[in-house]
């Protein structure tokens, strides 16, 4: 499949739980189980995105990355190093190589801070000397499309939407990392800003050789910038695979809901009904077996027993989905090898 | 507009740099501030009582310490003495710039001390959080539940009288205060994205309380730090009226107040004076504190 | 909200045992012993030792605040070096005294404090309200045992009109003459309430009535005085909460004030026994005081919980 050399970041297991804490001793009542056992892997160039309602945990999971929260268990791997482990790469030298651009633009610069030293404060963490720091940060400025002389000495509250997500950007760039996660980068700013901050994006990966996580609720731009898409639900991942496959050819009940949600400029492929219908379970003590049979429409008596793993169903691509319906011998009525005739799912598909 | 020399620009090139440059908080709340003259003037008022007081032996018309017993307890404006004597015929006037120094000295230098423990503390607390902000915060608990002026009192009456026990009674006094403004704010900001991209980028816990914590928390623990001074120097004088502060032959407005209290059935406006100085003084603080407050708030 | 309640009430027992701690650590931090205090120079040293074992000064310090918690806990609070009295009476009497210039002094304060500021935030802007609000800061840094000494002054010896020393006759307070008596030290006494009750009502009720709500009220055509009551209905806990707060405060500080009318409250037991060096009179004092206080503060709490359920945490 892939190659081990092709590999930037390889997650296994991640796990993060919340305890809730109530009662008269302040005792551990319940846990929100944000991410629950998330693995998957980030190749050499590419832009993997992460899609999901919000609430379910693709946030966690980028602070995860970071090492920003701590993990419940799970380990990182950045190209072949394994992360807080001993023998492998420290935290700090992780965040040189790993970056991320915030989603809230206001709260995320330093507002009694210049521009220049918001971004040549992450250089000068990392020994770069002050005056070589700040000529990066002008450096920086000029590749983010801001013009350096006008912005140094700028404040973040003199700026607008789109020029301070620049600026987050940028502050990202600073530390020439080789993969940056881009939590909603653009979901606060305006359409019209939206499109130009976005091909910043793309004109930046092709020039710095970068590699993205893009987390993004919008599909049209996760679909417009990324090479793989991974679908979450409730802290977990329910289907993983290339974004033409999953867009074409959605497996997961909940990505097919999701998709066909999306709104479409092509009026035949408008819907009328909702997909899905009622709001996400609480994840705090999230429903037993697929985490999705609550709202699922072709739910049966063993999604609610057992957990279905991330199966390959499409053989010639990477295409994973944790669906009993596309296991073999799950026990669900529509999986492939039991002598039910098809579900109406399926047909659906074959469509 | 060819012929215009390249001299004659250069001002619009100049204009443009520095609307080019932005203004920062900082430079904002001075701006504020150079507006306001009620501030200004109270600033003013402040600065002439802590110069007089400090050059004491310049603006003092008698030694302090030496007084006449024939010209006991006189009036303002007697030959002389014009604001008067004491109770042993001592020139009030410079007795009160001389007492000044202990006024001013217990007052303000418990609220530094207890701004630069309690800040510590309180910055600590709320950017850690967990256990660290129990453990502050839960020993700041207990000194709350004293009173104020109960705990300095305690403290000064069980170590005994001095200047040295005034001022350790009221650092601790003003601890929990500053620890609770302290925590609270640095764990407001501690809550925005900025300070999370500041540990992204790898940085320590102390540059980042440094760089990103410590300048959007300063203005409001200065402000509250400002208003605590005035009753900084309430409770310093209070504890020398009580005979547990400044002892003699040193002297201080509060310590004044307590010898005069005898006088006030002879010469109250005499008796009253001292008094008006540790008003004023505290007044001046308080207002200090409210026109900060109003200069800070400027919205960014 | 119950759980809340509980475990706020039970609060109070690790905040009272660190409370004794630091009395008892205070106690330690004298110079010398209490001992020390009551032996002559020229008692023989076996004399001494007894003395010593007789007061478990001789066992190791931790026994010692065991014992000594034990004995407070169970209202013991042993006996005055000076008198030779139990210090629990002298205590109480004390403390009741106290209560009776505290107690109207609160509510003087907090009635004028919410008159004061409710005016100046209807009036914002205008010089009444400058008025008040100076009034207001004048309020909170007076030295409020100066402004006793001015009224004793004033009214007690320019005027005559008023006594300036005391509590007056002995007895069940009522009389014309105690009446007399209370007037100067209560209005001192009210002086620091008022001044920040009326800094907070006046910022409360401006915020309240920048609220989309109190325009709505107007709007539906509500009289002035009708939305007046809405508004007070919103500001008081706030206030209310204040007030039980600077009760507490007026119990515990009010040493300045006892001082200046030499009224023989706990302020002036705490001075006296200062003065002695009588070590179990001052420690029980502060330790009462305390607790005093530390009871109010969970009332107040519980009370603003009841009133307002927003409020808990």
């Amino acid at each position: 499949m892939t190659a081990a050399a092709d590999i930037l970041l390889d997650v296994r297991n991640l796990k993060r739980y919340f305890p809730i804490r109530g009662g008269l001793l302040q005792r551990q009542v319940a846990t929100v189980q944000a991410v629950d056992d998330v693995s998957f892997v980030v190749r050499k160039g590419e832009t993997l995105g992460i899609v999901g309602e919000s609430g379910c945990g693709k946030s966690t999971t980028a602070r995860l990355l970071m090492h920003l929260l701590k993990l419940d268990s799970g380990t990182i791997t950045f190209d072949g190093q394994a992360v807080d482990a001993p023998g492998g790469m420290s935290v700090r030298e992780l965040r040189r190589n790993l970056q991320m651009v915030f989603q809230d633009s206001y709260s995320s610069l330093n507002p009694r801070c210049t521009i220049e030293s918001t971004i040549a404060y992450g250089p000068s963490v990392h020994g770069v000397p002050p005056a070589e720091a700040r000529r990066r940060a002008r450096d920086i400025l000029g590749k983010v499309g801001l013009e350096p002389d006008l912005f140094v000495q700028r404040y973040p509250h003199e700026l607008s939407g789109g020029q301070r997500q620049r600026i987050n950007i940028a502050r990202a760039l600073a530390l020439e990392p080789r993969l940056i996660v881009l939590d909603e980068p653009v979901s606060a700013l305006d359409k019209s800003v939206e499109a130009q901050v976005l091909n910043l994006l793309v004109d930046l990966k092709t020039d710095l050789a970068l590699t993205y996580i893009f987390i993004s609720h919008d599909l049209n731009v996760v679909q417009y910038l990324s090479d793989r898409v991974l679908v979450m639900y409730l802290g977990k991942v329910v289907e993983i695979g290339p974004v033409e496959a999953i867009y074409r050819q959605p497996q997961h009940p909940y990505t097919r809901a999701l998709l066909s949600a999306m709104p479409s400029m092509d009026p035949d492929r408008r819907v009328d009904q909702p997909p899905l219908t009622g709001d996400p379970p609480n994840p705090i003590n999230p429903p037993p077996g697929c985490r999705f049979h609550t709202r699922c429409a072709h739910a049966e008596a063993c999604c609610a027993l057992s957990e279905p793993p991330l199966y390959n169903n499409v053989a010639t691509t990477d295409h994973h989905t944790a669906c009993h319906m596309l296991i073999p011998g799950s026990g669900h009525s529509a999986a492939p090898g039991t002598a039910t005739p098809p579900s109406p799912a399926k047909r659906e598909h074959a469509r | 507009m060819s012929d215009q020399s390249p001299i004659a620009v250069l001002p619009e090139i100049d204009a443009l740099k520095r609307a080019v440059a932005g203004k920062s908080y900082w430079r904002r709340v001075g701006e504020q501030l150079l507006r306001d003259r009620l501030t200004l003037s109270v600033m003013l008022l402040l600065s002439v009582i802590i110069i007089m007081v400090l050059a004491a032996p310049l603006f003092a018309t008698h030694d302090p310490t030496v007084g006449s017993v024939l010209k006991r307890l006189k009036s303002p404006g007697y030959p002389g003495h014009w604001l008067g004597t004491d109770e042993v015929g001592r020139d009030l006037w410079s007795r009160i710039l001389y007492a000044g120094r202990y006024s001013l000295l217990c007052g303000v230098l418990p609220v530094l001390l207890a701004l630069l423990i309690g800040g510590v503390l309180g910055l600590s607390a709320g950017y850690f959080g967990g256990t660290t902000n129990s453990i502050i915060m839960r020993s700041m608990d207990v000194l709350y539940a004293f009173p104020s002026i109960l705990l300095a009192v305690a403290i000064c009456g069980m170590l005994g009288s001095g200047i040295g026990n005034t001022i350790l009674a009221l650092t601790i006094t003003f601890i929990p205060p500053l620890v609770r403004i302290s925590e609270t704010v640095t764990t407001q900001v501690r809550a925005f994205e900025f300070v999370e991209a500041a540990r992204a980028s790898g940085a320590r816990p102390l540059s980042i309380m440094h760089f990103h914590i410590l300048n959007n928390v300063l203005g409001p623990i200065l402000v509250y730090a400002t208003s605590l001074i005035s009753i900084s120097i309430i409770l310093a004088a209070g504890l020398s009226f009580l005979g547990l502060g400044v002892t003699p032959p040193d002297t201080e407005w509060g310590l004044m107040l307590n010898n005069l209290r005898q006088a006030i059935w002879v010469n109250p406006l005499v008796a009253a004076l001292p008094g008006a100085m540790i008003f004023i003084t505290s007044m001046c603080f308080n207002l200090m504190s409210d026109g900060l407050r109003g200069a800070m708030d400027v919205r960014m | 909200m119950w759980f809340f309640l509980v475990r706020r009430v039970l609060y109070a027992i690790p905040i009272l045992l660190g409370v004794s701690l630091v009395v008892f650590l205070m106690m330690k931090m004298v110079p010398g012993d209490a001992a020390d205090i009551m032996i002559p120079p020229e008692a023989p040293k076996e004399v001494a030792e007894m003395i010593r074992a007789r007061f478990g000064l001789d066992q190791p310090v931790h026994i010692q605040y065991v014992r000594w918690l034990q004995s407070m806990a169970t209202g013991n609070f042993g006996t005055s070096i000076f008198t030779n009295q139990p210090v629990g009476s002298e205590l109480f009497s004390a403390l009741t005294n106290t209560f009776l210039i505290a107690t109207p002094a609160v509510f003087v304060g907090f009635t004028c404090g919410v008159l004061l500021g409710t005016l100046a935030a209807f009036n914002s802007g205008t010089w009444l309200d400058k008025l008040f609000s100076s009034m207001a800061i004048a309020g909170v840094s007076l030295p409020h045992y100066w402004v006793g000494m001015v009224l004793v002054a004033i009214f007690a010896v320019v005027l005559n009109v008023l006594p300036g020393q005391g509590m007056g006759p002995e007895g069940f307070p009522g009389s014309w003459e105690q009446i007399k008596h209370l007037v100067l030290p209560v209005v001192t006494l009210s002086l620091i309430p008022m001044g920040v009750i009326s800094r907070l009502v006046r910022a409360n009720v401006l915020e309240i009535l920048s609220m989309e709500f109190v325009t709505a009220l107007a709007a539906k055509g509500l009289r002035r005085r009708n939305v007046l009551l809405h508004i007070m209905k919103n500001a008081a806990p706030s206030a209310l909460a204040l007030m039980g707060l600077q009760f507490g405060y007026l119990l515990g500080g009010s040493i300045l004030v006892e001082t200046v009318f030499n009224w023989p409250g706990s302020g002036s037991l705490l001075n006296l026994a200062i003065f002695r060096r009588d070590i179990p009179v001052l420690s029980a004092t502060i330790l009462v005081l305390a607790t005093i206080f530390v009871a109010i503060n969970i009332l107040v709490d519980v009370l603003q919980t009841l009133i307002d359920p927003r409020i808990r945490r």
